[in-house]
This record gives structure tokens, C-alpha cells and sequence, in this order.
């Protein structure tokens, strides 16, 4: 039986009066792919973003290698082992690809740095050829791969990745998911949040379903893609 | 005509060092600390003090200075802007002027408004004659300074870890965050290095026009803050051009036109730059998030 990596438990969050995040819990076991699906404005992302820190619940626990986190600020907890890449990607369009990179391997000691880039580059060549480029030069695709290798330079052992493959053209969705089961077979914990629930289920180990808040369904990715009411909802039919 | 372009390059000089903290305040924080000018007071005070009564040496009244204004810059950020984070930036920008006021109304109670006559802190080398032309100590240290300070913030902000920081805090709070930034700390170092330019604005203004009183930092820092914009608020380069520019306008204005309108003429110069170029004359464009 693997580790328990991250717990959540009885998770609510507000913004202001709005209750986004209706007393949620799951959980994410080493090794593992698990993703969370659901349709726009479910309360992914919000759930996404209070694990990394960056929202904090009015009640609740997210337990990380057994180390509560709520109240520990956004900045300290990439250095428990966890890396968010977010919604949008959100690099810095104003930083050259090295300095994106750089800033992703912000907590870590200067001098493994450059390792950390090399490796990133072999994952992800086309970053390699643009690396003085300003990211806002870059197009879709590569600003993804730029925002995931970024969030990899921190050597996250729980990568949480927030629809990786919003407005990207097929092919490069594929790719995208290509180094999703890349990044997996070499050891990173998965906690993946997408559009493309058929996709995101194809390769996940266990999937939760989100509806207004609350968690609705839950099972093994190969359960949920041939339950009816998944089918119905999120897989058109 | 000469005369008038040098001691408008050396006035331009003490905006540029001024406009450098409005813009790395503005670029960092998003928000536009108006009491930046008065931090410049402070500093020729702080150095006043430490010269006339302390009988301290110019170089040590100066690092005393940039001590007291970057405590003072911390201490106003703490104090002042970060329980505002989140509100509006009007919110924030009148807490700026209250601060502004505040530093004044103190310094009046301290120093009361008798002028203090500044004594000279940047007349260590010799003046140059060139024919008729005599370009004064003060002004070499002057146009030096503020080269040398913008040199400096462009190598910090390029080439260190907390410059890239910085820049990385300017675009994107959250994603700063996620990539473990102390967004908190960055935003306090922006201050502490703002002001402490400030303490040598001060000093070198006062050095030029050695009247000091609570006063004394409001229309340069307006004047700094109008070059900033001119040259594309956020950009360092841009301070250092919109300050001489402004500088230099000034100057000019006063020689050909009249001294009671070059203000006018500064300030109209401003909004039709503006005008043509909305972001300043080496401001980014203003890029569209997808
Ligand atoms: N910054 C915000 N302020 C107020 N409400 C928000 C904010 N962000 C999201 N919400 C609301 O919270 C709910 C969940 O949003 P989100 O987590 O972004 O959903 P998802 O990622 O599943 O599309 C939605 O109803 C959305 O409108
Ligand atoms: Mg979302």
C-alpha cells in the first residue's frame, strides 16, 4: 500500500461570501496520477490554489507529508515538495526562458541550478533553442512547457497542474500529456486538473468528480470513464 | 547656453536618482508612494544633522542618511502600505499623501521652518574650467552619482537573484509566490532601496540649493515623479532620460521663456508625451494576458 502524500480534508473556502469549496476531501497517494475533473467553475482551481497556499480555507486540513499546511504562507510550501503550475500558465512574459526557469528553482541552492535547467532542456528541447528569449515571444504551446518545466525546477515530488492543456491545438495536447506520463514514470506524484476529462481519466489512477463545490463521484480513472453519468456529463455521451 | 544645458543635466540628475525610486516602487508594488519626495527631506536633514551637529564627515553623514531613509522607507511600507495590499489603489494613494504630510508636520516640529543652510557634501573634487564655462563640483558629483546609481540598478535588476525577483514580483504576485518568493520581503527591499537613493537625492539637491526646509523634498519629488512618467514609469532607463529631459526643459524654460511659467512648461510637455505616447518614452507596451 503506498504513502498517503497529500490529505485533504473537510476543505472549505470562500471568496467573501461566495462558498466556492463546499467541505471537500481526497487525498493523493505516492505514485500515483490522480486528477480532478468538472465543469467550468466547479471549484478546481480554487482547490488547486488553496493547496498551494495561495487561498487559505476557513476550515479544513491539507495535510502534506504529514505536515499540516494551512496558515503556512504560498512561498513556504514549494519548499515542502510541492509545485503548482497554475491556470493560464502565468510565466513571465517580461523574464527570458532561463529566467522563468531560474525563478522556479528560486528556494533551491544556487549551485544545482544549472543542472536543473539542463534537465528541463532534454525534456522540453524547444525551450533549449528559445532560452534568451523573453517568454511572452513564445507561443501557446511553448509558454505551457515553459510554466510545467519551470514548476519542475523546484524537483516537486507532488506536481499539481492546473488544465495544462487549456487552448492548445490536438497535437499539442498530446505532447502535454506525453510528458505528464514522462514526468510520472520517473517519480513525480500527479494531481491533475483538466478539461479534457477522457484524456485526464485515460491516464489517471484514481479521478474525483467536482460539481459546485463538492466532490461527487470518485473511482479509478478506468471506473469513471465508463460510468453513465461521467459519460453524460463530461465525455459528451 | 551651455550654462543652461549643464545645470539642467545636473538637475535632471537629482530628478533620474528621485524618478529611480518612484519607478521601482511603481514597477514593483504597483503603486505610486508620493511620499517619496519627502523621504528626500528626511535624507537632507538626517545628513544635515550629522554634518552641522554631529560635526560628522561628508562621506559618513551621507551612509548615516541612507541609513535613517531606508529604515524610514521599510517602516512606512510596514506601517502605511502593506495593510492596504488588497484595498484600492485610491485607498493607497491617499494613505501616500497622508504620509507625505505626516513626514512634513514632523520634520516642522523637529526642525520648526526656519531654513537650515546645508553645508556643500559633494564639492570633494575640483570644479573643471573649460574657457568660460566653469562646470562646479557639485555638478560632476552630481551627473556621476546618478549614472553610476542607474548603472548599478540595471545590473541588479538583470543579473541578481533578488533583482529577477523583483521583476518576477512586478508581473505576477501569485505565480512569485508559487515559485517560493517572499513577495512581502521583495516589496519591503524595493522600499529600502527607493529611499535610500532618496537619502542621496537629498543630499546632492540640498548640496545644489542648500535652503532645507520640511518642505524641500514635495516639488522635486512631483517634478521626479512627472519624469518617471515621461520616461515610462517602470522602466529604469526611463527614469534617467525623463529626469534630464525634465531637467534641462526646466532649465531652459527659465533662461528663455519665463521662471515663473517653467513649471507650466514641464507639466505641458509632460501631457502631450503623454498624448503621443501614452506608456512614456521608453515605457513597455502594455501587454494583453491571454
Ligand atoms: N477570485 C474570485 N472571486 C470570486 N469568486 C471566484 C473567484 N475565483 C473563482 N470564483 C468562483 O468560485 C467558483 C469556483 O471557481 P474555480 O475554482 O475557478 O472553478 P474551475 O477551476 O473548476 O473552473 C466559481 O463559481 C467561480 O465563479
Ligand atoms: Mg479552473
Amino acid at each position: 500500500m503506498a504513502k498517503t502524500l497529500l490529505k485533504v480534508e473537510d476543505l472549505n473556502v470562500y471568496y467573501g461570501s461566495i462558498h466556492a469549496i463546499k467541505g471537500i476531501s481526497f487525498e493523493v497517494n505516492e505514485g500515483e496520477i490522480v486528477t480532478l475533473i468538472g465543469a467550468n467553475g466547479a471549484g478546481k482551481s480554487t482547490s488547486l490554489n488553496t493547496v498551494a497556499g495561495l487561498l487559505k480555507p476557513k476550515t479544513g486540513s491539507i495535510v502534506f507529508k504529514d505536515k499540516n499546511l494551512v496558515g503556512i504562507p504560498a512561498h513556504k510550501i514549494v519548499k515542502q515538495g510541492m509545485a503548482l503550475c497554475p491556470e493560464g500558465r502565468r510565466v513571465f512574459l517580461q523574464l527570458s526562458v532561463k529566467e522563468n526557469l531560474e525563478m522556479g528553482a528560486y528556494t533551491r541552492p544556487g549551485r544545482e541550478v544549472a543542472d536543473s535547467i539542463e534537465m528541463v532542456y532534454d525534456l522540453f528541447p524547444r525551450l533549449k533553442e528559445r532560452y534568451k528569449q523573453v517568454a511572452g515571444t513564445l507561443s501557446g504551446g511553448e509558454q505551457q512547457m515553459l510554466a510545467m518545466g519551470r514548476a519542475l525546477m523546484s524537483k516537486p515530488e507532488l506536481m499539481m497542474l492546473d488544465e495544462p492543456s487549456m487552448g492548445l491545438a490536438p497535437i499539442l495536447v498530446d505532447q502535454i500529456f506525453d510528458i505528464i506520463k514522462n514526468l510520472h514514470a520517473h517519480g513525480t506524484t500527479i494531481l491533475l486538473v483538466e478539461q479534457n476529462a477522457r484524456k485526464a481519466l485515460a491516464i489517471a489512477d484514481r479521478a474525483y468528480v467536482l460539481e459546485t463545490g463538492k466532490i461527487v463521484n470518485s473511482g479509478s480513472g478506468k471506473e469513471l470513464l465508463s460510468d453513465d453519468s461521467v459519460k453524460k456529463a463530461y465525455l459528451g455521451g | 547656453m551651455l550654462n543652461y544645458l549643464i545645470s539642467g543635466i545636473s538637475l535632471g540628475s537629482v530628478y533620474a536618482i528621485i524618478a529611480l525610486g518612484y519607478t521601482m516602487v511603481y514597477g514593483i508594488a504597483k503603486m505610486l508612494n508620493f511620499a517619496h519626495g519627502d523621504v528626500i527631506m528626511v535624507g537632507g536633514y538626517a545628513a544635515f544633522c550629522a554634518g552641522t551637529y554631529f560635526g560628522w564627515p561628508a562621506p559618513v553623514a551621507v551612509v548615516f542618511s541612507m541609513c535613517i531613509c531606508t529604515i524610514l522607507g521599510i517602516l512606512i511600507e510596514k506601517l502605511a502600505y502593506k495593510p492596504l495590499r488588497n484595498a484600492t489603489s485610491l485607498a493607497v494613494l491617499i494613505t501616500a499623501i497622508g504620509v507625505s504630510y505626516f513626514l512634513q508636520n514632523m520634520a516642522l516640529i523637529i526642525w520648526t521652518s526656519n531654513p537650515k543652510a546645508f553645508p556643500n557634501m559633494a564639492n570633494f573634487i575640483p570644479s573643471i574650467i573649460v574657457g568660460d564655462i566653469t562646470i562646479s563640483s557639485t555638478t560632476i558629483i552630481t551627473i556621476i552619482a546618478s549614472v553610476i546609481i542607474m548603472i548599478a540598478l540595471t545590473l541588479f535588476t538583470s543579473k541578481t537573484k533578488m533583482g529577477k525577483a523583483m521583476r518576477a514580483v512586478s508581473e505576477d504576485k501569485g505565480a512569485a509566490q508559487l515559485m517560493g518568493i517572499n513577495v512581502n520581503a521583495t516589496i519591503s527591499t524595493t522600499f529600502a532601496i527607493g529611499s535610500g537613493l532618496a537619502a542621496i537625492a537629498g543630499v546632492l539637491l540640498c548640496s545644489a540649493y542648500p535652503n532645507l526646509v520640511p518642505t524641500t523634498g514635495s516639488m522635486p519629488g512631483i517634478k521626479a515623479f512627472t519624469a518617471a512618467v515621461l520616461g515610462g514609469i517602470g522602466s529604469i532607463p526611463g527614469a534617467m532620460l525623463g529626469g534630464i529631459l525634465l531637467g534641462v526643459l526646466e532649465k531652459f524654460a527659465q533662461a528663455y521663456i519665463s521662471t515663473q511659467l517653467s513649471d507650466a512648461i514641464v507639466f505641458a510637455a509632460l501631457i502631450i508625451v503623454l498624448i503621443v505616447k501614452p506608456s512614456g518614452l521608453l515605457g513597455k507596451k502594455i501587454q494583453e494576458k491571454v
